[in-house]
């Protein structure tokens, strides 16, 4: 897992993410520390910063429910 | 090039022909086919449609011009071009090659208009209360349920409509000849009236699966989402147009009104209310390039920011046309000025593609990341 990746994605989720500390692994939709709208402004992010594209079929919720799934996600894309 | 001829023959007809005309389409509560006709070969129904599949491919600041146009002309025909717009968006992101072929390449062409069918007698902004009903029956979804003010039902050809599947948000196309379709015209509304409104009652409405888009809950929830977003940033632009023409409407009147021997505009408490007008209309400009700049950036902003736009420009829209109608005196509340009907359509941008009150409560819980830079 790139530890680039890891500190890119939790400096945007600090961001939007309004509790004091929060785990790499915490599921931050169950956990209810985002919402519906952020989930589309996740995804702009992810294809802007990592230079990818979240197709359809990407859109599992699996795949950004954490630092660490974001992160498994964008290396995944990245080696495609 | 092409993108700019479409806004200098937009421009030219709307000077020509909408902005004199705005004010029969109102009165007779309908846009004439002769102008769909023409605005579809100007190429305004495919401005966000990739050039493959016959579109104009505008970036965002050439989109909200083509909005400022239509809502400087008239707040319906902007109606037109959001709802239909918000359809053309939903199906080149998310939808199959299929429905692509099938509607997206007609819809760029103005040969079918699309509408946007989400509200319901009893639900509004809260999506997760929609109460049409999709069912799986082989293969085919069975729509039940009611859709309210969908604008542009009396003549649109398809519609995007927004149920619940198994419980779930669930978004669908529904084309118009559909058995078990019934379109009910809704007339006499208060503003946008050439909106050609109506009521959609679908009785066990059947279509294929393959009109179905998205089939899980995070791509339901970035289809609505994205769509809506898509919508209030045309209306951010459409309200800047009509803030505009409450400018120019309200110059022109006072510097040809004369009351104690000179010309309004040189009464000290009219310039207050030109100065105010003037200023919010700015203001909406800012904001709402604000929005095209970071949704030509791709940035993660562009929904925050756009949601502030329609936010600030639907507000200054109200606020200005309401000076404009007290500019105007008497006149002002007649149907002989536009600035009557400019009063009336300014109150539904405040309403549609979420509310002032939705908005603020988006602004307020989001918005600190960015307005505090």
């Amino acid at each position: 897992m790139s530890q680039a990746i890891v500190n890119t994605v939790r400096q945007f989720l600090e961001e939007y993410i309004r509790v004091e500390k929060f785990e790499n692994d915490e599921n931050i939709f169950a956990k209810k520390y985002v919402n519906s709208l952020f989930a589309m402004q996740l995804i702009l992010f992810i294809e802007k910063s990592f230079g990818i594209k979240v197709e359809n079929e990407d859109l599992d919720i699996d795949n950004f429910s954490s630092v660490n799934a974001i992160t498994d996600f964008v290396s995944s894309k990245s080696t495609v | 090039m092409k993108n700019k001829q479409l806004l200098e023959s937009l421009s030219a007809y709307s000077k020509e022909v909408l902005i004199p005309q705005a004010g029969e389409y109102d009165a007779c509560q309908a846009v004439p086919q002769s102008v769909v006709a023409e605005l579809a070969k100007m190429g305004v129904f495919g401005a966000n449609v990739d050039t493959e599949y016959g579109g104009q491919a505008l970036n965002a600041f050439e989109i909200g011009k083509v909005s400022e146009l239509l809502g400087y002309a008239s707040g319906s025909l902007l109606s037109l071009f959001t709802v239909h717009s918000m359809m053309t968006f939903a199906l080149q992101r998310w939808g199959s090659d299929w429905q692509k072929d099938r509607w997206l390449t007609p819809l760029a062409a103005g040969n079918l208009i699309g509408a946007f069918a989400v509200s319901e007698p009893e639900v509004g902004s809260d999506v997760n209360g929609l109460l049409t009903e999709f069912t799986l029956e082989d293969d085919c979804i069975v729509v039940n349920g009611s859709k309210q003010w969908i604008s542009f039902a009396q003549t649109a050809d398809v519609f995007f409509v927004a149920g619940k599947l198994n419980g779930a948000p669930a978004t669908l196309v529904v084309e118009r000849d559909t058995p078990g379709l019934e379109i009910t015209p809704i007339s006499n509304m208060y503003g946008f009236r050439a909106g050609m409104l109506g009521k959609l009652t679908f009785n066990h409405c059947k279509v294929p699966k393959a009109h179905m888009l998205g089939q899980n809950p995070l791509i339901l929830a970035q289809i609505v989402g994205s769509v809506l977003d898509h919508g209030r940033f045309t209306i951010a632009w459409g309200a800047l147009g009509l803030s505009n023409a409450c400018v120019d409407a309200s110059i022109h009147y006072t510097k040809t009104r004369y009351q104690f021997g000179e010309p309004l505009y040189q009464h000290q408490l009219i310039q207050q209310m030109l100065t105010n007008m003037l200023v919010a209309t700015r203001s909406s400009r800012l904001m709402c390039m604000d929005a095209a700049s970071a949704r030509d950036e791709s940035d993660a902003d562009m929904i925050i920011k756009t949601a502030a736009a329609k936010y600030c420009s639907a507000e200054n829209a109200l606020k200005t046309a309401n000076d404009a109608a007290q500019i105007h005196g008497a006149n002002g509340l007649s149907d002989q000025f536009p600035v009557e009907r400019y009063l009336r359509d300014a109150k539904v941008f405040g309403i549609i593609e979420g509310s002032v009150q939705m908005l603020q409560m988006m602004i307020a819980s989001q918005g600190n990341q960015w307005i505090s830079h």
